[in-house]
């Protein structure tokens, strides 16, 4: 009797489990069967990307298909992963065989073309706009009517306002609010930052301390440190940590968005940094799997009026805002924005300099900083 | 005790179980454990030693472990408590309760991290009770040990449990009989015939909580110094590209884990042999 009712269990488990299986077996081959009428082979793209671009590329992904379909009669599949960007690099530089990536920070893709020898070092020059289809920037999420009345980055460190930011240890856009930051206190200090190349190292030298105060004063007054951005949305909105949350520009409208109306507001502040998300084909892997052509099409078809749609619906900033109608160009508030290269030389100058460890940000959280 | 090479078993051959054991232990443990190892060979001594022994680092070690034991003595007490409760008493919705005790088990990481800390944190459930009292759950080293007591029970819950069961209510009357009062039948009947699987419970939650981070670093709010556990450190390398640094960590973490439960396993070796000279 003990034997018997061991050996139904057994069977049971088994069964669910060669059920799941095949359950999951038959469902990815009929998506890959469907419309099988098409004269040529379908074909597949991996796109890995990071976070915030889940719904973007869905909708964009389909977009593509079609045009594709319509241009070569040839069906296309693309899968799309997420996770935080520098996950998605490593993945791929250990062997996740990415057909093209679309990360958060260009030295994201440095790093992939330098240690997985996967692309050229000169890949940010294919594509216009450094090869960023779409960009977005940094902006502040207050609580309904803005009770602490932060209108810009100096109402970031009045009073006992608490901000919540996600560490830039391991998120990327922790790393543009931090610059951001940065590079708002040296416009303070020396005024227009496209006369930065022009100062003396003095000058400069000496404003880069005032914002490394400045950012210091910042960080002093977050709660928690959370390991992403989705992450930080969560604890400010869910769990009402802090006054202010630093964010993506499409994250902030997102929340807004999915929030109860008026809880939320976006505010703008005078001067920000452009966050320039790059794409690139993975150029090795692309061609072992002899989709170089479709890889690159996907990215162009990016920069195309419909691909510009997309972004700006998922309020990324497009980059030909011309292909926008002027309500679209609206929603954008009005920014001056400056560039990485402008103020900190070039990603990977900004990364060994603020964010590798004993950089600026590990000596602002020094034991004893508090 | 002779060397038991030649018993007759059901399951055929010593040396083919044997020869499977090492096989699939090499493969599945040992292998990727070496490449970790590995991953470290590049950097020099005396590098190595300064990555693993940074005051940051430092402060994470003895949040981790400190966390980790006081989560999984935390579990002894409870968990016995609640093994004690299903196993003993019968009662409506029992084996509900049974079943719930596995879902730390069975749910994401991820998710109970981000249940507990809105149930911690100062607007949730329990943290709006908490902070006019002046305690801070979420976002603190007290919001590390819930999580690594949350991740632990059932470890201690299912280790104790067949146990007890075996506990025959017999012994407990005649120590009774005998005039023993509850607390020296508790002593000195019921806990030496448990405590070898209290110990193993113990070190399987401690060894659980230690690797645990999904759960952790949502509700600790990962302040470097003060609430950042170890596994987030070797993020924070890894997000560097830092796979030396990460792997020299690991490398420690693996050790001190591998010590204390080689440290445990002594002890639960220790405490049954006790027994056994105890009983025969």
């Amino acid at each position: 009797m003990k034997y018997s009712r061991l050996s139904v269990a057994l069977f049971v488990l088994s069964a669910v489990a060669v059920g799941t299986w095949i359950g999951c077996k038959s469902e990815s081959n009929s998506t890959n069967s469907s419309g099988g009428g098409a004269a040529k082979p379908a074909v597949t793209l991996l796109n890995v990307s990071y976070d915030p671009t889940r719904e973007l590329y869905n909708e964009f992904n389909k977009s593509f298909a079609e045009y594709w379909k319509e241009k070569n009669s040839q069906d296309v599949k693309i899968e799309t992963t997420h996770a935080g960007s520098g996950k998605q690099a490593r993945a791929v530089i250990d062997g996740l065989e990415a057909d093209v990536v679309t990360l958060a920070l260009a030295y994201d893709i440095d790093v992939i073309a330098e240690k997985g020898k996967l692309l050229p070092d000169d890949w940010q020059a294919k594509l216009p706009n450094n090869s960023s289809p779409y960009t977005s920037t940094i902006v502040f999420l207050v609580r309904k009517g803005n009770p602490k009345k932060i209108k810009d980055w100096s109402d970031l460190v009045k009073g006992d306002v608490q901000v919540i930011t996600p560490s830039p240890k391991t998120s990327g856009g922790a790393r543009w609010n931090y610059l951001a930051a940065w590079g708002f206190a040296l416009q303070k200090e020396l005024g227009d930052l496209s006369k930065l190349a022009d100062v003396d190292a003095k000058a400069r030298e000496a404003a880069d301390v005032k914002a490394k105060e400045f950012v210091a004063e910042i960080f002093r007054r977050v709660p928690v440190l959370d390991t992403g951005a989705r992450g930080a949305t969560q604890s400010f909105i869910k769990n009402g940590q802090g006054d202010v949350l630093l964010t993506w520009e499409n994250e902030a409208y997102l929340a807004v968005k999915n929030e109860p109306a008026g809880e939320y507001e976006i505010v703008t502040p005078s001067l920000s940094i452009l966050a320039e998300p790059p794409v690139a084909v993975v150029e090795n892997f692309a061609a072992k799997h002899k989709t170089t052509e479709v890889a690159e099409a996907y990215l162009q078809h990016l920069y195309s009026p419909q691909g510009q749609q997309l972004a700006a619906k998922h309020f990324y900033r497009p980059a030909k805002p011309e292909t926008l109608s002027a309500e679209q160009r609206a929603q954008f508030a009005d920014v001056k924005l400056f560039k990485i290269n402008e103020a900190f030389g070039s990603w990977k100058e900004a990364q060994a300099k603020h964010f590798n460890d004993g950089g600026v940000f590990d000596q602002i959280y020094q034991p004893g900083s508090k | 005790m002779r060397l038991s090479l030649r018993e007759h078993s059901v399951i055929p051959g010593f040396g083919l179980t044997l020869g499977y054991t090492l096989v699939y232990l090499s493969l599945i443990v040992l292998l990727p454990l070496s490449a970790l190892f590995l991953k470290t060979a590049g950097v020099p001594w005396s590098k190595l030693w300064t990555i693993v022994t940074e005051p940051r680092v430092m402060a994470s070690y003895k949040l981790t472990f400190g966390a980790s034991l006081i989560g999984a003595l935390v579990n002894v007490v409870f968990g016995f408590i609640t093994a004690w409760c299903l196993v003993r008493y019968r009662f409506p919705g029992r084996k509900l309760l049974d079943a719930v005790v596995d879902l730390p088990f069975a749910l994401p990481t991820a998710v109970s991290g981000i249940a507990l800390t809105a149930i911690y944190n100062k607007n949730g459930w329990i943290g709006q009770f908490l902070e006019p009292l002046g305690i801070k759950a979420a976002f603190s080293q007290l919001g590390v040990v819930i999580a690594m007591t949350f991740i632990g029970l059932p470890f201690v819950v299912r280790t104790l449990q067949p146990a007890l069961e075996e506990l025959d209510g017999e012994s407990e009357e005649a120590a009774a009989s005998l005039g023993a009062s509850r607390w020296q039948t508790f002593w000195r009947v019921i806990l030496p015939t448990i405590a070898p699987s209290l110990v193993t419970g113990f070190s399987l939650a401690f060894a659980r909580a230690l690797g645990e981070y999904g759960s952790v670093v949502f509700i600790s709010g990962n302040m470097p110094m003060k609430t950042e556990i170890t596994s987030l450190l070797i993020i924070t390398k890894l997000e560097q590209y830092d796979y030396a640094g990460a792997a020299a960590i690991a490398v420690v973490m693996l050790l001190a884990s591998f010590l204390i439960l080689l440290g445990v396993n002594v002890l639960q070796w220790w405490v049954s042999r006790g027994y056994q000279k105890g009983t025969t």
